[in-house]
């Protein structure tokens, strides 16, 4: 954490600095994901829909209506959750593959909204003329003002969700994860409670999106495509999806990945494609997971002297948490 | 009126391209459980494969076999080298054909470049036949009709042979299936591979009518899982119904509402999945 908060002084240059804002606000959208895919179960390929709409929302209203900073983002926020609303009320009549297909289709129709409704978003042309805000009087055209402003935002959705996830609530999203039928038996509202989680997602996402137009002063229909969702998604589950810190293991992972390789080769999405197999294929769990595993492997065997440790658990073959439902 | 006539032939033909891509699809859904993501990009891929055949002077036959057999072949690939070692495991199996489907779009962004490329239909169909006092082109005509062909054939096989026996008690009960030896390895494979060719040949004869290029695989696979949404996972009616169904909804909206087309087919699959979340003929719940 010291070392987050004093990079722009080790960092070593401009670059750097914006790099590690990227990273933050890309952690962001992995994150509100992660609630989604790691938690509920529920894997989502429109998750870069509510990076478009918040985005382009306080971007329209800002451009277009000339509204304040302040304003445009409670706009934006509102407008997104509500739309989140009301995709969890259609997505949500399905779960896992189907899931994914209707989510799909919906980040696909906002995309299509984006390109073809010229008149509004300015189709592929984007809108463009988006200020970042000055909150307190800081000038957040500075990249290291900008990277502490990401950081605390960052910081204040890692409390929330890290409070979220230990909360009964939390718990009981796990359980309509790994048993729906069990927690419907126990009395619980298993659709309510995945709709809420939907919701939550989408408005931490909503949050994402703003950081997001705020560091890019600028958004397209490109933002929204699917390989943007499917780039959201491979860094939940190439980190580790349901733990807190994969989801920022995984955005710092594929950012960096995708800034070096564009300095060699422009063939970024093919590396994606391949990326996204190798991890399906070779690291299911993510990394976090992954390296705690291969950690307990190297690990002295011995327990620490005073104190009692259980016998080792059997090895249980580690499942996917987001494939654990089961309609 | 003519306008009403045009558009519905076009909503027609567009409905027959549909069915190439979502019957292959929905046939693999059905057997597999799993979403085909990389099916926009056979399709893109297929209609590549098609033109840089005709550019060479063959015909087009010619390019429809070489898309099939090609799209084919990298679909038999895929599943033997990606999704068997996933078996299983159907969540990663669909991000997989998502990665391949990254792979395919950009090794054709770098194969064919990044032009939109027009492809002329074959010269003995490129003309327009006369019906009502009004012209249709009847390339159009040709692509319903052959659509329909590929439907029929596709029901014989399904409905009349041995094979498509073993496919329709592997949809219905894959582990019952098995258990009377029905050889389930070789039919993924070859099920795979059937729809892949059939997203290939859909690709080819949509390129006279949509053209290639890159986003191709973008814009159908939405309309692919729109239809099979619609129409009901591993059903082949509900995927002949639903192609034509969004073919009429997409081509009147695209020309009535152009800015909102997208929305408007979106509303269909609202209402369905609101009334109906296994589609109009699905069988199978994922």
């Amino acid at each position: 954490m010291g070392l987050l908060l004093c990079l722009p002084w080790w960092a070593g240059g401009v670059y750097y600095i914006n790099l590690a804002s990227q990273i933050l606000i890309a952690a962001l959208f992995a994150m509100s994901l992660n609630l989604l895919v790691g938690y509920a179960g529920l894997t989502s390929l429109g998750h870069a829909g509510y990076l478009g709409l918040s985005a382009y929302v306080s971007g329209w209203v800002m451009v277009h209506l000339g509204w304040g900073h302040p304003a445009a983002a409670a706009t934006a926020l509102a407008a997104t959750t509500a739309m989140a609303a009301l995709f969890g009320l259609i997505a949500l009549r399905a779960t896992g593959i189907s899931f994914l297909m209707i989510t799909l289709a919906l980040g696909q129709i906002l995309w299509g909204l984006a390109y073809r409704w010229t008149a509004v978003t300015g189709g592929d042309n984007g809108i463009s003329g988006i200020t970042r805000p000055s909150p307190f009087g800081l000038d957040l055209g500075n990249a290291s003002y900008f990277y502490f402003f990401a950081l605390l935002v960052f910081a204040l959705v890692w409390a929330l969700i890290a409070v979220w996830v230990r909360s009964p609530f939390g718990a009981s999203v796990r359980g309509t994860r790994d048993q729906p039928r069990r927690m419907s038996t126990l009395g619980y509202n298993v659709w309510l409670i995945r709709w809420i989680t939907f919701i939550l997602s989408g408005f931490f996402g909503a949050v994402a999106g703003l950081m997001y137009v705020y560091y890019h002063q600028f958004i397209s229909p490109h933002s929204l495509s699917l390989a943007n969702s499917a780039e959201m998604l491979l860094m939940v589950i190439a980190g580790g999806a349901g733990t807190l810190s994969g989801p920022v293991v995984g955005a710092a992972l594929v950012v960096i990945l995708k800034n070096v390789a564009s300095g060699y080769i422009d063939r970024w999405v093919m590396l994606l494609g391949f990326v996204f197999i190798f991890i399906v294929m070779f690291v299911p769990g993510g990394i976090v997971a992954g390296a705690s595993r291969i950690a307990k492997r190297w690990a002295p065997q011995h327990p620490p002297s005073g104190i009692q440790r259980p016998a080792p658990a059997p090895e249980i073959a580690v499942e996917n948490p987001a494939t654990g439902t089961t309609p | 009126m003519s306008f009403w006539l045009i558009q519905s032939l076009n909503s027609l033909a567009l409905g027959g391209v549909l069915f190439t891509l979502a019957a292959g699809f929905s046939l693999i859904f059905g057997l597999m459980r799993i979403a085909n993501l990389s099916h926009g990009a056979y399709f893109m891929f297929g209609a590549y494969i098609g033109l840089s055949v005709l550019e060479r002077g063959y015909g087009f036959m010619a390019a429809i076999v070489a898309a099939a057999l090609g799209v084919g072949l990298l679909g038999g690939i895929v599943e033997r080298l990606i999704l068997r070692r996933l078996a299983g495991n159907s969540l990663s199996q669909v991000l997989a054909t998502l990665g391949v489907a990254f792979v395919i779009a950009d090794g054709s962004l770098w194969l064919w470049g990044g032009d939109p490329r027009p492809v002329s239909a074959p010269a003995l169909l490129s003309g327009g036949v006369q019906l009502f006092g009004l012209t249709f082109p009847l390339y159009r005509l040709a692509v319903l009709v052959f659509s329909v062909v590929i439907a029929l054939g596709l029901w014989l096989l399904l409905d009349k042979t041995r094979l498509g026996v073993m496919i329709r008690a592997s949809v219905d009960d894959r582990q019952m299936a098995q258990g009377i030896g029905v050889p389930a390895s070789r039919l993924f494979t070859l099920v795979f591979c059937l729809g892949a060719a059939l997203a290939g040949i859909g690709g080819v004869i949509a390129a006279p009518i949509l053209s290639v290029y890159p986003g191709l695989d973008a814009d159908m696979l939405p309309l692919a899982l729109v239809v099979v949404i619609l129409g009901g996972l591993g059903s082949l009616a509900g995927a002949f119904i639903g192609s034509f169904l969004i073919g009429f909804i997409y081509s009147f909206g695209q020309v009535l509402f152009p800015d909102l087309a997208y929305i408007i087919l979106f509303l269909p699959m609202v209402i369905i999945l609101a009334v109906r979340p296994r589609g109009l003929f699905g069988r199978i719940t994922a």
